[in-house]
This record gives C-alpha cells, structure tokens and sequence, in this order.
C-alpha cells in the first residue's frame, strides 16, 4: 500500500503510473483470478464468498478462470470448503492439505500459499482483511516481493488489463486508485462485509489441483498452546445485522447514547457508532462502524449526528437503506443518504422511537418504552 | 536484552482539514502524533525492559522533524532513539517502508546488539494497512507474531516467548523462540507518563540520524517510490449518489416528522415493517 500522498504527490505518482512500461517478460505467464479461502475450524469465513463474487466480476472481464485456494487439514470441512467455493463461482481450486495446517499458523500457510503462486502464477491474489488474512497477505507479499493494496474498498480492471484497487486515503474525504506495476500477482485484501455476497448456486465440484506443502513439523517454530473461543462466538453481530442505528459525535454527549440504543432496542436492531465517539470513550470500539472499525451492510441504517466522512462513508455504502438525521444541511452524509432529515437527533430520536412503537405495535407501548 | 520497537510520525487525525475547492488535504499547521497504535507496542517494550532489564531502541522512518516522535518517545523511557531519513524513501509503500526499516533493524543490530523482540503497532492511522509489521518479520526472518493481546511468559534464557494473539473468532495461545516480531493489539495497556528523570534526559539525549547509506543500504532502487510496486495513480472525492436523498420535510411536532419518516422507510423496504413487529413481539 503506498503511504498517504503528500499534496503534490497524486500528480507526480501520476505521471510514474503513466509512465508504466511492459510488463518484465517472465510475469506474462501469470494469469487469472484468485481468492484465497480462508477455513478455521472447518468453517470459511464469510468474506471469501464475498471476494468469490467480487473475483468472477474480474475474471470475466479479463475473460480467465477464477480460481480459489484452499489450505486446510485434511478433514470433512476442507473438504466441504472446496465444495463451496465452485457454489459461489469459482472454476477450479487448488487444495494443499496436511496435518499441520489444523490450525491457521503464519509459517506453514506462508509457505503453502506462496508454493502454489509460485507454481501456478495468478494475475490477482485477493484475500480478506481479517487477522489471519492480514498475517499471511503480507508475508506472502514480503515473500514474493510484490505490491499489496490493504483494505480495498472497490476492484476493477482497467483498459490495459491491470487490477485498479480502491481505498479510502488518509485524512479527508478522499478516494486513491492503486495499481501494481510490473510486478505479479497484483495483491489486494478486501474487508469483510464490504462486498456483497453473491448468490450461492448448487454445482458439482470442479477441477481440483493438489499441491504438497513441503514441510514438516520440526521445520515450524510456533507452536499452539491452545485456542480459547470467543463466548459470543456466532452471536448476531454488527457487521451482519439487518437493521442498524448509529450515534455520532452531533448526539452531544455519552449520555445521549441511550437514545441510539433505545430506538435499536425497539427495532430489533444493533447499535454502533462513528469513530470519534469511541475515541472519546462514549462507546468501546467493538461498536465503530467504517474503514477502521466495522463494515455493516443492513437492510436499514439510521445515523443520528454523523457527518458521513469518507471512512465512515465507506463503512456502511453497502446498506439497502441510508437514513441520516444531521443538523447541518450541508453534511456529506446526505450525498449518499436515501433519506435525509435536517433536525435534531437528541429531541427527534424519541420521537422516532415511539413512532415505530405506535405502528407497529400499540398495545405493547409501555413495555417497548422501557 | 534488546527490543526495538518501530514507531511512525502521523498528522493528528483529530485536526486534519480537507481543501473544501481543490480537495486536497490541508497538512500545513496540523499537529504531528505518535501513530496511537504504536504507543501499546512502546508501553509493552517498557514494561519487559523494566521487568528482565535490557534497552529499548525507538527507530522511526520519516522526515528530519520525526526527530520529535522520538524526543517524545524518549520521555517515556526508550533508552535509545534512532531516525531513518532520507530523500530516496520519499513516496515508499509498505514493500519499501519494510525493506528501509529491516535494513536499519539490521545496522541496529550490529551497532548495538541483536534485538530479541521488534515490535511494531497494529497498524498506522495514515498508510492504515498493517503490512509493515509483516513486512519487517519476513525480511528479517523473525518469528511472526501478530495481533497480541498478551504476553504471557518471556523465558530469555530459553529463548521463548508465548503470547495470546487475536485470531478471528477466539484467542491463540502460541508459543515460539526468539528472536520475534510482534505486533500489538489496541487497548491492551496504558501508556505510562514518564518520569521527571526521563523528561530531563530525553530533553538533551542525542538522536542518532541515519541516511540510507548510514543504514548499510546499497540499493536505492529498493526505496522510496523506485521500490514501490504500488503507485497511486488517481485520487479523488466520490461523487454524491446519482440519486438524491429524499429530504423529509420538519413539521412542528416532531411525532408527525417521525411518522413521514415511517413512511418514506416502509414504502422503499415494504418487508421491513413485518420483520421489525416480529422482533417487537419477541422482545
Ligand atoms: C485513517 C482514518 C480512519 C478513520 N476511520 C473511521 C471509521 O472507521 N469510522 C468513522 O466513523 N470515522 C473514521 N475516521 C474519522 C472520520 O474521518 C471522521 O472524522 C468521523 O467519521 C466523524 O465522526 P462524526 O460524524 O461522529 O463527527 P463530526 O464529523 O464531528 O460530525 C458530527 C455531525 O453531527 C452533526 N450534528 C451536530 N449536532 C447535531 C444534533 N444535535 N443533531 C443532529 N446532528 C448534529 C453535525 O452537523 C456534524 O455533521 C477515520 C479517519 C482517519 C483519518
Ligand atoms: N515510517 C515508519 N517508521 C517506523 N515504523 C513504521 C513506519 N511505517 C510503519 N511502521 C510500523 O509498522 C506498523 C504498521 O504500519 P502500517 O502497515 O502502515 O499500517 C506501524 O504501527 C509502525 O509500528
């Protein structure tokens, strides 16, 4: 990822990218799409779905396969996992399995995954931007000595066939494309949530290509003491709620926050917040939602006193509906609001919040209002 | 013992302006920090040194006026400080940020003995894209150790360490031999405020300020934009939704607003209404 452009540096990285040469010959082998899927304890993470999706956009307007790779113990799950990822688009899967891939450790995955690029060379690499995903990305980037664009918020393919990465810039309200020249594969992480999940069709399983990992167990050094699971573990969580209201810093105070969560009380829904409010210490940071906290993609989002600043912006663009509650008229929010209202959040929230109550279910108000 | 922790300049998020015409970020004036996530690697650095005794060094790479993060850093009780400076690492992604840091990791190395422990933050709240911890591992060759939310037992004389790492959906307990690259986790300790005897120290240490060439680096096609993979080619402001909110008009009673509001969510996502009167009557 290159590092926050400095006034004058989108023109002169401009004009280096224009400058771009032909592609060193020995890279002209690599080609198509890869995502990497991410399997522990038997089950893929979501986001591999996602960038599954996201993959066959690309691989189809590069007109190549999608392929996915797949590390894993030799057990039912990776075995299902495999199964899956032809259900959500891909064309063919590379497989390394062995014993000491059980449990997700940078040595052994490192060396599996930079194996098959090396062997097989794809054009692009996505992989999601989760711990693990971040682990091994970079160490497989460092390994290969290739560009890695973290965090992508949108992936394209341009005129000449490169991969166009997006992501939120530092400090403002502002977008970068990034792309990798002349080295291959163009890596890229995408984080969760941030792309839609495609459609899951039932088809047979695909071509299979297995790969050795060539090491055993004397050769890794880190050794897991133990796994401790979460206890909320597969709770319904922000990221994958279907309703979602939000609290900025406009809403005044920590104490105002009561109003968020009784109107997310009454609907069912989560509540979370905008970066400042955890900064300031109003709400823990499990519940930030944007670029460096959650990626929420709900049928509804309700933001009270947030302005809509670009890394909040894309943290939550993947909602069916938007609706903003600002002050400010000019607020960047109601660029991509659906539904925009200019009052105040502090006394119209309980209104709001008793209006669904009315609706939806008048003879349980003085429960609900609790 | 030896750790040396890796800390970056960043503008102070905070107060960062936006040129409302050319939309360009305004950095003149604006406040420069310790990257915050970097302030939990330093803070458990202190805290082995003070407990197995040993030296901290600080290194950042960045321009000459970074001298500060580190004066700073100093404050808090890094025993030593080190600033990578130089033209050629202008524009550097994270390939060359990590390739110019690991070089100077090895010059520290050789001048002040061999670090067991690097640590470097989660990740920046600038570049933002926690690579150059990995980075810096992998080039180095360093045990990787990312996301530790705890460590549990360092044994120097064993030459091991084990940690408890965030992984996703539950805690890794790891264990694996020096020398090791950690990354630390947000919220996992307090900053301390340093000391009076610090202040005074930091306040007349001498930072040590390398060039390229200082750091042993030979290579100039490795740094800065000519060792960067990535450039960035375009940046830009998004553009407003095609379509434009649907402003709701305020009445005086704000329970008639509320009720227009109701409207206006119920005819765009009509199945709405019945999924939110279930979870009302499971409440
Ligand atoms: C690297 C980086 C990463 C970031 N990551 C994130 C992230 O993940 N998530 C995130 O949210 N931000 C993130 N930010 C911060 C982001 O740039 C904005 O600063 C932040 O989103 C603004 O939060 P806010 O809207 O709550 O506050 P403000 O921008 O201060 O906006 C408050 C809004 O409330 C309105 N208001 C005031 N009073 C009222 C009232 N009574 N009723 C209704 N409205 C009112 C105001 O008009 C204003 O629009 C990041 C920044 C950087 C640099
Ligand atoms: N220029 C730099 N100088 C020193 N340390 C850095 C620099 N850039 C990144 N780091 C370290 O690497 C970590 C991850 O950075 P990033 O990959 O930019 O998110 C930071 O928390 C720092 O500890």
């Amino acid at each position: 990822m290159t590092e926050a452009p400095k006034p004058a540096a989108p023109a002169a990285a401009g004009s280096r990218a224009s400058m771009k040469k032909e592609l060193p010959e020995h890279f002209k082998a690599y080609k198509h799409v890869w995502v990497y899927v991410e399997v522990e304890r038997g089950q893929v993470h979501p986001v591999s779905f996602e960038l599954l999706g996201e993959g066959r956009k690309l691989a189809n307007k590069l007109g190549v396969d999608l392929a996915a790779v797949v590390i894993g113990p030799p057990d039912e799950g990776t075995r299902t996992a495999v199964a899956e990822t032809f259900c959500y688009g891909a064309d063919l899967a590379y497989l390394v399995e062995d014993p000491l891939l059980t449990h997700y450790r940078n040595e052994p995955y490192t060396r599996a995954l930079t194996d098959v690029v090396n062997t097989y060379k794809p054009e692009i690499l996505l992989l999601g931007a989760t711990t693990l995903g971040r682990d091994l990305a970079g160490s497989v980037a460092t390994t290969l000595l290739t560009g890695l664009t973290a965090d992508c918020t949108e992936l394209d393919v341009d005129a000449d066939a490169s991969l166009a990465a997006t992501r939120p810039t530092f400090g403002g309200s502002l977008l970068c494309t990034i792309y990798t020249l002349n080295f291959r594969p163009q890596m890229a992480t995408v984080r969760p949530r941030v792309m839609a999940m495609p459609e899951r069709v039932e088809k047979p399983v695909g071509r299979v290509i297995t790969h050795k990992l060539d090491m055993v167990e004397d050769d890794i050094v880190t050794k897991i003491l133990s796994f401790i699971p979460d206890r909320d573990a597969g709770k319904a969580n922000l990221a994958y709620a279907d309703i979602v209201v939000a609290g900025g810093l406009g809403l005044g105070g920590a104490e105002n926050f009561q109003l968020v969560k009784g109107l997310a009380r009454v609907l069912g829904a989560e509540y979370g917040c905008s970066r400042p409010v955890v900064q300031k210490g109003w709400q823990p940071y499990e519940r930030q939602i944007g670029q460096t906290g959650k990626t929420i993609r709900p049928k509804l989002y309700i933001a009270a006193g947030i302005s809509g600043a670009i890394q909040h912006r894309v943290g939550v663009e993947g909602a069916d509906l938007i609706v903003a509650i600002n002050t400010d008229k000019n607020a960047p929010i109601f660029d991509f609001a659906h539904v925009g209202l200019v009052t105040d959040a502090v006394r119209f929230l309980p209104a709001l919040t008793d209006a669904f109550i009315r609706r939806l279910s008048p003879h349980n108000r003085d429960r609900l209002a609790g | 013992m030896h750790i040396v922790v890796c800390i970056k300049q960043v503008p102070d998020s905070a107060q960062i302006r936006v040129h409302p015409v050319t939309n360009t970020i305004m950095r003149q004036g604006v406040p420069t920090i310790i990257n915050p996530y970097d302030l939990y690697a330093l803070e458990e650095a202190l805290r082995l040194r003070d407990q197995h005794g040993g030296e901290v060094t600080v290194l950042t790479m960045g321009p000459p006026n970074a001298e500060d993060t580190l004066r700073k850093a100093l404050t808090f009780g890094a025993d030593r400080a080190v600033l990578l400076t130089d033209r050629f690492f202008a524009g550097s992604d994270t390939l060359a940020t990590s390739f110019a840091l690991s070089s100077a990791i090895a010059k520290v190395a050789q001048v002040y003995g061999a670090p067991d422990i690097v640590f470097t933050g989660k990740q920046t709240i600038d570049g933002d894209t926690a690579q150059v911890g990995p980075g810096i591992a992998k080039r180095l060759k360093l045990l990787q150790l990312t996301y530790v939310s705890r460590i549990a037992d360092l044994d120097l004389a064993g030459r091991t360490i084990s940690v408890e790492r965030r992984s996703e959906g539950g805690v890794q307990q790891l264990r694996t031999t020096l020398p090791a690259l950690i990354t630390m986790l947000e919220g996992t300790n307090d900053m301390r405020r340093g000391t009076m005897k610090d202040a005074l120290r930091a306040a007349r240490a001498e930072v040590v300020i390398w060039s390229a060439k200082d750091a042993g680096i030979e290579d100039l096609t490795k740094c800065g934009l000519r060792g960067s993979p990535t450039v960035v080619k375009r940046v830009f402001a998004p553009g407003p939704r095609a379509e434009k909110a649907e402003m709701i008009e305020i009445t005086p009673a704000a329970r008639d607003t509320a009720d227009s509001l109701l409207d206006a969510i119920f005819s765009r996502q009509p199945k709405l209404e019945a999924d939110i009167a279930a979870a009302q009557a499971a409440l």
